[in-house]
Formats: C-alpha cells, structure tokens, sequence
C-alpha cells in the first residue's frame, strides 16, 4: 500500500496525480471466507480492521448494499465524547477516545480528529446538580469533566443568549474538554483503506438475501451476488438491524427511526466547540468549513425512509434560535436523515446470539460516530474468540431480560421520545 | 408534513398528534401468570417493519383519542385509520 505523506504528495504532483494507487480494491465475492461482516459502514469497516490488525484473521469480506461510507457514518454530526455517567459506557466510550488519539496516525489517512471540547448547558439548580453527579462520575472513572458556572460559560460562548427575560436562563455548563469532532467520511476511508491492505474483501452493491442456519449454526450467506460460505457472521447494519433479523427470525428490543440533522451556509469562526442545549433537544458545532452542523430530536414515528420531515427541524431549530438568536439570520444549507437503530434503553448491545457463529452489533441510538473504534475493537475481540470484552460485557442482549439494563437517561422504553 | 386522518375529527396535521407506538403489542392477559419471555416480549421486543406497520397515534391536540393507523415507514403513505374498537 502507498503510504501518503508529504514526499509522496510531492511525488505525485509531478504525473498531476494521475497515478494514485486505488485506496481500495473491488474485488469479486470469494465462495468462502472465515468472516463475513454484513454492513460496510464505520462499525463494519473498523471491525474488519480490527479483525485483521489485533486478531490476524484476514480471510474476511464486508457486504455492502450500497457503497461504503453511504450510511450513518457519512450522515451523523461527528461529535466525539465520553461524557457518560454508567460505568460501562464511561469505560467503553473513554477506550475509545484514545483510539481516536492516534488514529490519523495509525491509519495513515487524516481523520481531523479536533478535541475542541463539548458543553452540556443548564438552564436550573436541578440540572446544574445532576451534571456536577455526571462529572464526578465521569472523573472516578478517569474522564476530564469541567463544571462551570454563568458566567465561566459566558466567557467560552459569548454569542449565546444571556439576556435577563429569556424562558431558558443559562445557570453553567459541564464541559468535556477532550470531547471534539473529526471528519466522519475519512475515518470510513481509512479504515477501509488499511483493512483492504491487510486482504480484508470489501464488496460493495452485494445485499444479503438471506442466511444458511442449520442445527443452529450459521453456515453461510445468501447475497445478490451469490452465496458465500462462512461459520461466522458479524451484524453491524444499524438502521437495517430489524429487517436482517426477521431473515433469521429473531426479534430485537430495536426500532428504526429516522434522524435528521442540517447545516447552514457557511460563515466565518463563531463557535470553536460543540455545544448542546439543557432546555430542549439541540446540539451545534461548526464544521471546518464554517457550516453550522446541527441536530436533535428524532421525527419521532418508526422509519425507514432516510429523510424526515419539516416540524422536527422547524422544533430543533427553535431550540436552537432560543440559544443562539443570531441563527434566525442564517440560511439552511441542507438537512438529511438517516436511520437509528434506537435500543430500548438507549445503550448498544454487542453480543453472540443464540446462533452459534452470529454475532450483533446494534441499538447505537444517537451515538454510533464516536463509538466507531471502541465497537469495532470489542466486536472484533467479540467474533475472534468467540466471547465477550470486558468493555463489552454490558452491552449483552440479555440484558433486557434479566433486568441489567443501561439506561443512562432513564427514559423507559419509548425509544422515539428518547 | 404528514397528513393524518383522525377517525373521529378527519384530516388534521401531523403536528396536532403523538405517536404511539407499535400497535399490534397485546399486554399478556391480566389474573394470569406471566413467563419472564412473554413480558420481554410485550415490553422491549419489536418487529419494527419496513413496509406496512400498524401503530398507535394519539390526537393528542385534538380529541385526544387514541387510534390506530397503518402506515408505510418507507414512504409514510397512510393507508388506513381506525378507532380502537375497530378492525384494521
């Protein structure tokens, strides 16, 4: 594989980049691989990686339906944290965050990993109590957490409405400093691009039509570009998690919904962090670009449709008004959705099932981007030997039976108000 | 927007209701003993379809009544709508 750096920019320049390596191959489906990864996302991707770089099994292939990178991982609003209250999503999430650490330099490929830092705003004593619990939480298990009080968030985001007669007074915030954001399609290539270099298969415009099971056993995969011959299968399809189980007549604690988010035309530096809103559901950044990158409630009914309607983004962007008045003035670029796998408790799960050789990867809510590396890492252990991480552990299917749930909001089970 | 049509005041805007749910889940029957598999079943497990899905909606600005409707989650076509008491 090419390395890129600035000798073979240079290079490369001289021919007008017209010989580049392929970052990745197109290769036809082999009749049998001893993994099969079924979506080719950023969960698929860095699995296989993973798979490849810790566990040395390369015999592997991603299935895609679409292209890679055409998912959640190129339609998310790359915010990157840790800043969980649970035990094993403060553990799962900060494992991850040192992934991200060095990733531009392990993959080779520039992911702009930018720890600049995230503010939850309160808007009440209540809430300015429950974030000084979440950060001493977070500071136990070895997570930076900052609480600030009016005016030390006044300093940070200045623009933002701290008039006397607003409904949502700002009382402080708690900051994760190392919290950040990074360029959502780069860590898909990267992956991609290093997985393909260690043999891993990526097939993409292959969809899975069904699966061989026998006695129990996972003994292949039908797709539309033939069957493929396996003893393992690794399920990362997000959205698609549902339509996939009914092949293999399961049922999940998972519905899909769909999630939109937007951005507006691009302005000059106004907001070096990621801020969220305590009074409502918003949350912003600015992209390298200087688009206002926003999000927040899901449309709210089950969807498969990959994009959403008007009142949630008219809702959100009230919200987002009621924060930062000088929003009202800026145009919308564009605003897209994309489909959650929502878990009854808002928590993933990571799992063997009861068939032998399938292993699930789903229920990643709101927060698939910044669990990229840690999921694929502990999926990758998961498929390898055949059981559970650690940092894994909780996130177990059964977990909505025997009780162990992991409901970091404590919402209930109405995954579309969550 | 979606276009909702309640059975008791007709076509109103989406943003007049609440959504409901999965509306095909049954409670396990009430006086009866209850295995651990079937309430995991009526409180965490769903199909979550891709085509047509019954659900619950709530006319929550409106009439307040609850009702059913089958929708597409593909295309959010609504196909049908029906009060509780009625077949859909």
């Amino acid at each position: 594989m090419q390395k890129y750096s600035i000798f073979s920019l240079i290079k490369n320049a001289f021919s007008n980049h017209q010989n580049w390596d392929l970052a990745w191959k197109d290769p036809t489906p082999k009749k049998e691989y001893d993994v099969v990864i079924i979506g080719g996302g950023g969960h698929g991707l860095a699995t296989a990686y993973y798979l490849a770089k810790e566990h040395k099994i390369t015999n592997v292939a991603i299935i895609e339906k679409g292209w890679i990178g055409g998912g959640n991982i190129g339609r998310n609003t790359t915010i990157i944290r840790s800043n969980f209250m649970f035990d094993e999503n403060a553990a799962f999430n900060e494992f991850g965050m040192n992934l991200w650490r060095n990733m531009s330099q392990e993959l080779n490929f520039n992911v702009m990993f930018s720890p600049r830092g995230i503010i939850n705003l309160a808007h009440s004593d209540a809430q300015m109590n429950t974030y000084a619990r979440r950060g001493n939480s977070m500071r136990l298990n070895g997570i930076d957490a900052v609480l600030l009080n009016r005016e030390e968030v006044k300093k940070m985001i200045p623009m933002a409405d701290f008039s006397d007669d607003v409904r949502y007074p700002i009382f402080g915030g708690l900051v994760q400093p190392s919290a950040g954001t990074a360029r959502h399609d780069a860590v898909a290539w990267g992956y991609a691009r290093q997985a393909d270099s260690m043999g891993v298969d990526i097939i993409q415009n292959c969809e899975v039509t069904g699966f061989d099971v026998s006695a129990g056993k996972i003994n292949g995969v039908r797709t539309s570009r033939g069957d493929i011959k396996t003893k393992k299968i690794g399920l990362c399809v997000a959205g698609s998690t549902n339509i996939l189980a009914e092949k293999l007549n399961m049922t999940l604690p998972i519905e899909a919904h769909v999630l939109q988010a937007c951005v507006s035309e691009p302005v000059k530096p106004i907001l070096d962090g990621v801020v969220t809103f305590g009074a409502g559901h918003f949350y912003i950044s600015q992209s390298d670009k200087g688009e206002m990158v926003m999000g927040g409630d899901l449309d709210g009914y089950n969807s498969y449709a990959q994009k959403g309607n008007l009142p949630t983004i008219q809702h959100v962007l009230t919200g987002g008004v009621a924060l930062f008045p000088f929003l009202s003035r800026l145009k919308m670029l564009r605003t897209w959705g994309g489909i959650m796998d929502m878990s009854m408790d808002g928590s993933p799960i990571i799992d063997k099932t009861h068939i032998d050789g399938l292993y699930l990867n789903c229920g990643w809510c709101y927060g698939g981007f910044k669990s990229v590396p840690s999921s694929g890492w502990t999926f990758a252990h998961t498929i390898a030997q055949n059981r559970v991480h650690e940092l894994n552990s909780g996130y177990s299917l059964s977990r909505f039976s025997n009780g162990y749930l992991i409901d970091e909001k404590g919402l209930g089970t109405k995954t579309w108000i969550s | 927007m979606l276009n909702i049509k309640c059975p008791y005041c007709g076509d109103r805007a989406q943003k007049e209701f609440a959504y409901g749910g999965d509306g095909t889940v049954k409670r396990p029957e009430l006086n009866k003993e209850v295995s651990n598999k079937e309430w995991d079943d009526f409180v965490y497990m769903r199909k979550s379809l891709r085509g047509k899905h019954i659900e619950l909606w709530h006319h929550i600005s409106g009439c307040r009544q609850w009702f059913r409707a089958q929708r597409d989650t593909a295309t959010h076509e609504i196909f049908k709508t029906a009060k509780i008491s009625e077949e859909i």
